[in-house]
């Protein structure tokens, strides 16, 4: 298939797979088991220009948008998922100070966050809201020039390990969503700690962490846009970032088609190749076929958002939504396709199933990508 | 400091095919890439120029289409690239092509140091580099592995002032060996490990202005370039014959020797 990739484009896809597989498939299955943070590896993304990829260049970015991010994403993705989601997370904690920050803002915090020199999350989610951002407790009071944060956020990918944190938390709570506010806070920042970290069923390799607000104070400059935008900072964050979950989870259904390809080739019964069998070329001709759908959507929408599209939250649903449900199905094939083997961690595609079911998860689970498209053709109706 | 690296363009495939006939390599449809000992002579004048200052040119000569290999290591970080590019050119063996290339070499001008891979990937002569100081009059360590100290007197102006003490790889240890500047270093792969490129890199790479340097420019003695200044004749080029399985001896120590000595008598008689 040609996606029509411009030469910068391919430029960038070509760097991104090089790393993958020179310096990310080697240590996916080492950090896999140790959890540790993949700091080496991103040292390498970070030399090779490819954090800046959506920053503008006046704040040292490469300022080629979000498609190009998608095209990285998608190749560490595919030698591993965890290693991928690193960089994708940093990414997402960079897009509400692009999308929202001031100048001032993004002269301070982004050169640094597009070199790499800094790592960034994003933190919304609380034990008691994952999907209802309107539940949020954590809570940000105004005194003299600061504010004073105080509250928990979990399951925070980067969480510990990132110096740059956008946090959603209440200014006024009995305004629900409409009472949320975003704020730059960074990593040392007195009252400012982080919790236990997760044990997690894949993306081993990415660090998820509590982050603990006790009278956190942090000065007035670090609130994004203005008090009561912060969830709609939330979406149209989400907005952008969501083809590059769906990226994500393209890369890790490519990575594991390519893996089961190789091994039905390989792997002989009844003295012949397993893929000279029709019922596995009809399993690994539909796995690609979903990939491809999958690769059209996840570009077309990057491409939308690029073009400067506004509305793109149903789009951006459909890609995210239909390439994790396409990355957790083919992995779960091309680890059938291995058949025992495939079951033993000793064989690398076990991970790939485990490392795909967070992309139905994550940044809105499949259900609220549902809701969102639902309601978007529910609007569209009415005009 | 004033570095110049060359490169060789070679095809990326181990398995070298050669056209019986015509005893020439077969090019078609075999990607070319940097000759893979280089990368690591181009990474080491790279990290040097980032210590130092200075400039990285990197040199290499060969048709037309060697110029995408100058460009590659532009983007892990030289600073400009030659191409020593003429139909006279063509045919030299590793004589010819040291001369070649000391020719270009001095219409660059000043430099402190000349970096080589300690081979091609190809060829495996390990000659170019080393004829190419004898060519020049300047020393030469081949097999560097590393850097050890570097001074350079009155800073990093080229020119070739200072000296550099390196570590020289032998088959059981290494030798440390002091130079003055400018000298010829031919590198091992153990001196560094080769940088992946940069977008900003392959982005310079892609818009830089390769130079071109033919006979025209170099006037060299035409006598001693091309086919009719290589004293190198490839008579036969051939696989060796895959070695027998061998004999498996038995018995104790003394009859196996006894055995040994036996065979081996009759092998040289």
């Amino acid at each position: 298939m040609d996606y029509l990739l411009t030469e910068e484009q391919k430029m960038i896809r070509d760097l991104a797979r090089k790393i993958a597989e020179e310096k990310v498939r080697p240590v996916a299955a080492k950090y896999d088991v140790s959890e540790e943070f993949p700091w080496d590896v991103l040292k390498v993304i970070a030399d090779a220009d490819l954090f800046g990829l959506f920053i503008p260049e006046e704040y040292g970015g490469m300022g080629v948008g979000v498609l190009n991010l998608c095209i990285a994403t998608e190749e560490f993705a595919r030698a591993c998922g965890g290693i991928a989601v690193c960089y994708a997370a940093s990414a997402l904690g960079t897009f509400p100070i692009v999308l929202f920050g001031n100048d001032e803002q993004k002269k301070k915090y982004l050169p640094d966050l597009a070199s790499g020199k800094k790592v960034a999350a994003f933190g919304i989610t609380e034990p008691g809201a994952g999907s209802d951002a309107s539940a949020i407790k954590t809570t940000a009071k105004k005194v003299g020039d600061h504010y004073v944060l105080n509250g928990l956020k979990h399951f925070i990918t980067n969480g510990g390990d990132a110096e740059t944190y956008v946090v959603i938390v209440m200014t006024d709570k009995t305004k629900g969503a409409r009472g949320a506010s975003a704020f730059i806070v960074e990593k040392g920042t007195p009252g400012f700690t982080f919790g236990k970290k997760e044990d997690k069923f894949g993306i081993r390799a990415s660090s998820t962490r509590e982050l603990i607000f006790t009278d956190c104070k942090i000065p007035k400059e670090n609130l994004l846009a203005k008090e009561g935008m912060g969830f709609i900072v939330t979406m149209r964050t989400f907005d952008m970032s969501r083809p590059g979950v769906a990226a994500q989870a393209l890369g890790i259904a490519q990575g594991a088609l390519d893996l089961a390809v190789r091994y039905a080739k390989e792997r002989r019964q009844f003295g012949k190749s397993i893929s000279s069998f029709q019922g596995i070329q009809w399993m690994l001709a539909d796995m690609a076929t979903e990939i491809e759908a999958a690769r059209a959507l996840v570009y077309s929408t990057a491409r939308m958002v690029d073009a400067g599209i506004k509305d793109i939250a149903k789009e951006s649903a459909m890609a995210k939504m239909y390439a994790s449900d396409v990355a957790m199905k083919v992995s779960v094939d091309a680890l059938q396709i291995f058949g025992g083997y495939g079951y033993m961690k000793d064989y690398p595609i076990e991970k790939y199933v485990r490392d795909a079911k967070i992309t139905q998860i994550y940044e809105g689970t499949n259900q609220i990508q549902r809701n969102i498209i639902g309601l978007a053709l529910l609007r569209e109706a009415l005009k | 400091m004033n570095i110049i690296v060359c490169i060789k363009q070679v095809p990326e495939t181990t398995e070298v095919r050669i056209n019986p006939e015509t005893n020439t390599l077969i090019r078609d449809g075999v990607k070319s890439i940097i000759n893979p000992f280089d990368m690591y002579a181009i990474e080491e004048g790279v990290r040097l120029k980032e210590r130092f200052g200075g400039k990285v040119t990197v040199l290499t000569m060969g048709p037309p289409q060697a110029e995408s290999v100058l460009r590659d290591a532009i983007a892990v970080g030289a600073d400009e690239g030659i191409l020593v590019c003429d139909r006279a050119f063509a045919g030299s063996d590793t004589w010819a092509t040291s001369y070649t290339l000391s020719g270009a070499i001095k219409k660059i001008g000043a430099f402190d140091l000349i970096i080589c891979g300690k081979q091609a990937s190809d060829g495996d002569t390990a000659q170019v580099g080393p004829g190419i100081s004898t060519h020049l009059d300047i020393p030469q360590v081949t097999y560097v592995k590393k850097i050890e100290e570097v001074s350079t007197e009155g800073g990093s102006a080229s020119g070739g002032k200072g000296t550099m003490r390196v570590e020289r790889m032998m088959e059981e240890g290494y030798e440390i060996i002091e130079t003055p500047l400018p000298a010829l270093f031919t590198v091992v792969k153990e001196i560094n490990e080769p940088r992946i490129p940069s977008l900003k890199g392959m982005m310079r790479a892609k818009s830089a202005k390769i130079a071109v340097l033919t006979q025209k420019e170099l006037n060299l003695d035409p006598q001693a370039i091309g086919l009719c200044g290589s004293p190198t004749q490839v008579v036969k080029i051939f696989t060796p014959p895959q070695r027998t399985g061998g004999q498996m001896l038995s018995g104790d120590n003394q009859e196996v020797a006894d055995k040994l000595v036996e065979l081996l008598k009759l092998e040289i008689s």
